[in-house]
């Protein structure tokens, strides 16, 4: 078996790895890297819960090959919060009960994130869409709708932009 | 399983050539999914998206260029790309979630030649070519001539996309695709239609009508555009739209859906399809007309 | 609709029904929401589920599964998977002891031969060997390298084919229980009845009589995090195992049974469960992973694929059922006959039970007969799902109560209230209520703002109504003080929803102090006493009676040190906002840092445990109203509007509680709109992805409004029900309802996909 030798960035740290080509880039974070933040709840690409900010757009770390994350720059949900500080999605999600069993938390902070990059002030509907490569199966999605926009609106509010 | 990223089209060719038992992938969203389900490996897996021809939508003369292993994301976010083709962007702008949008290509959809690959149909509508690399040098294919049959393409071992063209739209010219899945999001197309369509005032002067999902390949229904042609898009040419796309349908049963029920609904959607891909011409001639 | 807005409506419907909910407010901390105690390790990534347990030289395991729906094993050879790289042991069914004559139970046995099969496969999927090896590759294919001569036999895929005449018989030495021999039909476990009165009396009294039949298909739990097991035994032939269960207990009792092992041998730590909805109250993984760990001497992991959980983890029952309604032209219900079957899977067992038992109980009929039917066939064992067994009956009697409705041109919730069980009715399955709150959740709907509002083309209402039981049962709560005072909550109850802030709430309201110093946490089976499974909503009522009967000991036992250190009677002592107090007020207060401070002196250590059997579960009942659009030329159908109202006697953390009544609500749309599984003809699933088993996504989805009924429970202290899941049962009648209401037909068949829709549209349009 020919291992690959792969050099990255992940949550800011340059880290380096071996793996075996077929490997996927989550097994790779699990089971190379310790990142067990990032949940697998389908390896096809179906469920999101694998997603992690590849080069800064939102993907399913299930879908792709270990080796080619060689030179790229790797968010988790282990590198969202600051040392002392949650990060505010990570905040509306606890005081909005937008988790219960918590397994497809780590991936719809990150594809939220994702959207809150690009659009700062998006609607419902925007958000639903945005998030519709990521299942949940125990809220209903309400609590977690609500808490993305409740997050939307307190980054605006913290960077100052006014509507 | 090894695995190389060249950086040129060139190396690429040479990678293919030195292994026969390659796989060319670029978002690798089909190909990953067909692995794990047990689909033998091949010896070696080549990314084709370190190559920066295969990357960008560029707008040259009337020309547009993307590179065949873009993320179908920068495709539907890009305004000048979208505003021409808005039905070709919607069809890109349905494959899979965000998280997929950031890596599936259109070089990917059409080369896994699924029936149901959504951005296919408004390729063919909308005339697009595709670059082809091969050994023997590169050449220049219409869409239509790439899938033969699910999970076939015309491609020689060896070959791959390295980019798609498509001219700009005539005046009064637009185009629409909608597709049907049981779900909102995260379905493979059940049914999808795809239509372009010209306008002279009132009347329809082109039109260009695809149907996905209802055949084993992407299929042009020549007698919905003979009806339509010459038209003032009355009931009953709509009407024969319709019966005309059912009429074309060569649908199987699958657990996605029927064969009646593929066959209705294509008459629908292709009704429909053509009904938006009218309105928005006719705004694009007003927009003309305006400056 | 905002968050706030959502608390307005709470309490709208709170003022609502009657004075007994005032007795929420009266609380300091009950009906508050704090933050969660296992919150921040979710939302960083920390929190350590089934597959995220990683041990020092741990191997990975996997399993090999039959290709056949129904074989006989003619021979195993895993001489050549043993000899590949990697690969560290292999088991078989040779490896299991047989129960069979070991006087264990009949649920044992087909559990034992459900987790690896012996003679016999008995569905695609069904465990025949698996592999330890260093890694996941290695061990698949080892694992495809195993040799399995099969015997195929013909297979029955669906209720028709396996009751047939002359159907093979996947269990040929099965006596079938409820059932005469000569009424005997093929892979029939057991018959289940409820009757009452006299059914033709009872349809003579009838203006109206509507009858009915229906199907729905079975649906899978689908929780996002799939089975996983890692196990480590060591050479003392102790074991440890982590695993995401609703019910460490249960899994440790399981797996000893199925091995043979000493029971109190292994120790099962809970891991985080990432959604189990009734589907992880059982065992797959576990006692493989046991096996191949004391084979190899070596830690071993095993987690599902995704298409295993589909293939191989139990879903829950697809049911053919005929519901035969009468009523007077006044609309008082006259007589019911309701006939169920219901899907098993490969061994006895579905919940037909439970279907019979809670059909009609939302309903005071006169007379009625509830005969339910176990039915064995070639698909993977069923598991408990949400209200196991309830939601397909409540569809079909609530499908046929709506046409009642149409029939006679009553409400359809004036309909349900003239018939509604109350306080005093004998329920239909024996026992006579106590106070429930089934009427006030009806009126809640009648009243909301979403039943008075208008609908829009192509749209259409219905009602939906629901009953559980709710369960009890037996769980164990200790109380710690630390040395500064605070507190640590431990119980034996796995956590899926948030009961860990629901346990700190209660310690928080009997000893008064802040919730947000408590420590709320889950105990192994070496730690804390006997629990049973997170099941039948049972945790927040009966592991919180047993919180709060170890706070009102240790009340009691702080009031007592306090009188110590104070030196006086224990009578003039008393526990006033988390400090003791001298009742004629000639002493500085306690606090409980005061009194942990000096509790050497005042008999050491502080820390109760309580543990108890708790009967007593409130009956939970919910009321739904839905407004879909159905495209006409599609069949598509849009969720636009949704509103639940549910009695949860009282809201401990409210937000759980909506949490719990939105999943339900969701999962129930699932089933209703797309989910199914679909097979081939050689009895492999075809749907076996998320791509293709279809849950809702959030863009299917509006908001899902929740009116919480407060009736308390009068058995339990804080008066609580049990919310987990009734919210689920009214979902797929309701839907059905409403799209009636929207296309002027009645669609029988789940799911309601938009193939089905455009059928029944065609077929009207002539
Ligand atoms: C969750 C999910 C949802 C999806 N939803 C949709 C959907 O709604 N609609 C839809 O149409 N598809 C959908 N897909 C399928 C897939 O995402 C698309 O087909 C996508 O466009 C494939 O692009 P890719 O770059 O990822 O392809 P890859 O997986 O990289 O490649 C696919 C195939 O094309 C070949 N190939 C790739 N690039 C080239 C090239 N330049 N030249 C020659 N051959 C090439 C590869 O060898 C391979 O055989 C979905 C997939 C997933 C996982
Ligand atoms: S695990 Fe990657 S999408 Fe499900
Ligand atoms: S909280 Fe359990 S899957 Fe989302």
């Amino acid at each position: 078996m020919t291992r690959t030798h792969v050099q990255c960035n992940v949550n800011g740290d340059e880290v380096d790895f071996l793996t075996d080509p077929a490997e996927s880039l989550l097994n790779a974070l699990r089971d190379q890297l310790g990142l067990l933040g990032v949940k697998e709840g389908c390896g096809t690409g179906d469920c999101g819960a694998c997603s992690i900010m590849l080069d800064d757009a939102v993907t399913c770390a299930c879908l792709v090959f270990a080796a080619e994350a060689e030179r790229s720059t790797i968010v988790t949900i282990e590198g969202l919060a600051d040392a002392d500080k949650l990060h505010p999605l990570q905040q509306c999600f606890l005081e909005g009960a937008a988790l219960q069993c918590g397994v497809c938390t780590p991936g719809f902070l990150i594809a939220a994130k994702a959207l809150l990059d690009r659009n700062p002030d998006p609607t419902e509907t925007e958000v639903r869409y945005a998030l519709a490569g990521n299942l949940c199966r125990c809220t209903g999605y309400d609590k977690i709708i609500r808490s993305v926009l409740a997050a939307a609106e307190e980054m605006r509010n913290d960077h100052g932009v006014s509507l | 399983m090894r695995y190389s990223a060249p950086t040129t089209v060139d190396e690429a060719l040479a990678t293919l050539t030195a292994e026969p038992n390659a796989r060319v992938f670029a978002g690798a969203t089909d190909l990953i999914p067909q692995l794990r389900s047990g689909r033998p490996e091949p010896a070696l897996i080549v990314d084709l998206k370190r190559i920066d021809r295969l990357r960008g939508v560029t707008l040259t003369d009337a020309t547009w260029t993307i590179g065949a292993a873009t993320p179908t994301s920068h495709l539907t976010r890009n305004a000048g790309f979208a505003a021409d083709f808005p039905g070709l962007t919607e069809a890109a702008g349905l494959i899979g979630s965000d998280q997929i949008q950031n890596r599936s290509s259109l070089g990917g959809n059409l080369c896994n030649a699924s029936p149901a690959a959504d951005s296919v149909p408004a390729l063919i509508a909308n005339d697009a070519r595709v670059v082809v690399a091969s050994a023997s040098g590169e050449r220049v294919v219409r869409v239509d001539g790439i899938t033969i049959g699910p999970g076939a393409t015309s491609l020689a071992p060896g070959e791959f996309i390295i980019e798609f063209q498509l001219d700009r739209p005539a005046a009064s010219t637009s185009d629409a695709y909608l597709r049907m899945i049981p779900r909102t999001e995260m379905d493979i197309a059940v049914v999808g239609a795809a239509a372009r369509i010209t306008t002279d005032g009132g009347l329809c002067t082109g039109a260009t009508i695809v149907l996905g999902a209802v055949a084993p390949i992407a299929t042009r229904v020549n007698d919905a555009e003979t009806a339509l042609v010459g038209s003032t898009f009355t009931d009953d040419a709509l009407a024969a739209v319709a019966a005309a796309a059912s009429a074309a349908c060569d649908p199987i049963d699958d657990k996605r859906g029927t064969i009646a029920y593929r066959r209705q609904v294509a008459g629908v959607l292709a009704r429909r399809a053509v009904a938006l891909a009218r309105m928005r011409s006719t705004a694009s001639s007003n927009e003309s007309s305006q400056t | 609709m905002t968050a706030t807005d959502q608390t307005a409506t709470k309490q709208t419907a709170t003022e609502q029904t009657t004075t007994e909910q005032t007795a929420a407010a009266a609380y300091k901390w009950v009906g508050t929401r704090p933050v969660r105690p296992d919150g921040v390790d979710k939302v960083t990534g920390k929190a350590q589920f089934g597959a995220d347990r990683v041990l020092p030289g741990m191997l990975e395991g996997v399993v090999a599964r039959s290709p056949h729906a129904h074989a006989r094993i003619v021979s195993i050879d895993t001489t050549a998977a043993a000899a590949m790289p990697g690969v560290h042991a292999v088991i078989t069914g040779a490896d299991f002891p047989d129960l069979s004559d070991s006087g264990a139970s009949a649920d044992d046995v087909s559990r034992s031969r459900n987790v690896m099969a012996r003679d016999k496969v008995l569905y695609v999927g069904h465990v025949v060997a698996a592999v330890a090896a260093q890694t996941r590759r290695q061990a698949r294919a080892a694992a495809d390298a195993i040799v399995v001569e099969y015997d195929v036999l013909d297979h029955v895929l669906t209720l028709d084919q396996a009751t047939a005449d002359g159907a093979p018989l996947l269990h040929p030495e099965m006596v079938a229980r409820g059932i005469d021999p000569e009424d005997a039909r093929p892979n029939t476990a057991s018959r289940v009845a409820h009757e009452r009165g006299d059914l033709d009396v009872g349809f003579a009294n009838a203006d109206v009589i509507i009858e009915r039949s229906f199907t729905t298909q079975a649906v899978h739990q689908g929780y996002i995090e799939p089975h996983a097991a890692v196990a480590d035994v060591t050479r003392d032939g102790r074991a440890e195992l982590w695993c995401s269960s609703q019910g460490h207990f249960a899994i440790r009792s399981m797996s000893t049974t199925v091995l043979g092992w000493e029971l109190s041998d292994v120790k099962v730590t809970p891991a985080e469960i990432g959604g189990g909805f009734g589907g992880k109250t059982t065992i797959y993984l576990e006692p493989l992973s046991l096996l191949l760990s004391q084979r190899s001497g070596r830690p071993v992991r095993m987690v599902m694929d995704r298409n295993e959980v589909f293939t191989a983890s139990g879903p829950t029952s697809g049911s053919n059922i005929r519901v035969k309604l009468g009523a007077t032209a006044a609309g008082a219900l006259t007589a019911a006959d309701i006939m169920l079957e219901y899907e098993a899977g490969a061994f006895p067992g579905s919940p037909v039970g439970a279907a019979a038992m809670t059909a009609i109980a939302c309903y005071d009929v006169p007379n009625f007969s509830v005969v339910g039917f176990d039915v064995v066939l070639n698909r993977p064992k069923t598991a408990a799902y949400r209200a196991p067994g309830a939601p397909a009956a409540a569809f079909a009697v609530e499908s046929v109560l709506d046409e009642v409705a149409r029939e006679l041109s009553i409400d359809p919730i004036d309909l349900r209230l003239m018939n509604a069980a109350v306080e005093g009715t004998q329920a239909s399955y024996g026992p006579t209520f106590p106070r429930i709150g089934f009427v006030e959740t009806l009126e809640a709907i009648r009243h909301c703002d979403h039943y008075q509002s208008p609908l829009g083309p192509n749209q259409g209402r219905g009602i939906g109504c629901g009953f559980w039981f709710n369960v009890g049962g037996n769980s164990t709560a200790t109380v710690n003080v630390h040395e500064d005072g605070r507190l640590t909550v431990m119980t034996g109850s796995p956590d899926i929803g948030g009961s860990r802030s629901s346990m700190a709430l209660f310690a928080a309201e009997e000893l008064g102090i802040d919730v947000n110093t408590i420590q709320s946490i889950i105990g192994d089976t070496d730690t804390i006493g006997f629990a049973d499974v997170t099941g039948g909503s049972r945790v927040t009522l009966s592991t919180g009676a047993a919180v709060i009967e170890a706070c009102r000991e240790m009340r009691e036992d702080l009031c007592r040190r306090a009188a110590l250190m104070w030196d006086v009677d224990r009578d003039l002592v008393e526990w006033v906002d988390g400090r003791a107090q001298h009742v004629d007020r000639t002493e500085t207060p306690l606090s409980l840092a005061d009194v942990a401070a000096k509790a050497g002196r005042t008999g050491g250590p502080i820390s109760v445990t309580a543990a108890m059997n708790m009967r007593g579960a409130g009956a939970g009942f919910s009321t739904q109203v839905v407004d879909v659009e159905i495209d006409p030329e599609t069949g598509q159908t849009s969720v636009v509007r949704f509103t639940t109202a549910q009695d949860a006697g009282t809201a401990i953390h409210p937000s759980y509680v909506e949490g719990q009544m939105q999943g339900g609500v969701v999962q129930g749309i699932g089933w209703a709109l797309n989910e199914t599984y679909t097979y081939r003809e050689d009895g492999s699933l075809d749907n076996d992805s998320f791509l293709d088993y279809r849950v809702p996504v959030a863009s299917d989805l509006p908001m899902i409004d929740t009116i919480i009924v407060e009736v308390p429970n009068p058995a339990h202290p804080y008066g609580v029900r049990g919310v987990g899941e009734v919210g689920i049962v009214p979902t797929m009648g309701a839907v059905a309802n409403a799209i009636h209401d929207a296309i002027g037909h009645r669609l029988c068949d789940l799911p309601m996909s938009p193939m089905r829709i455009l059928d029944a549209i065609n077929q009207g349009n002539g």
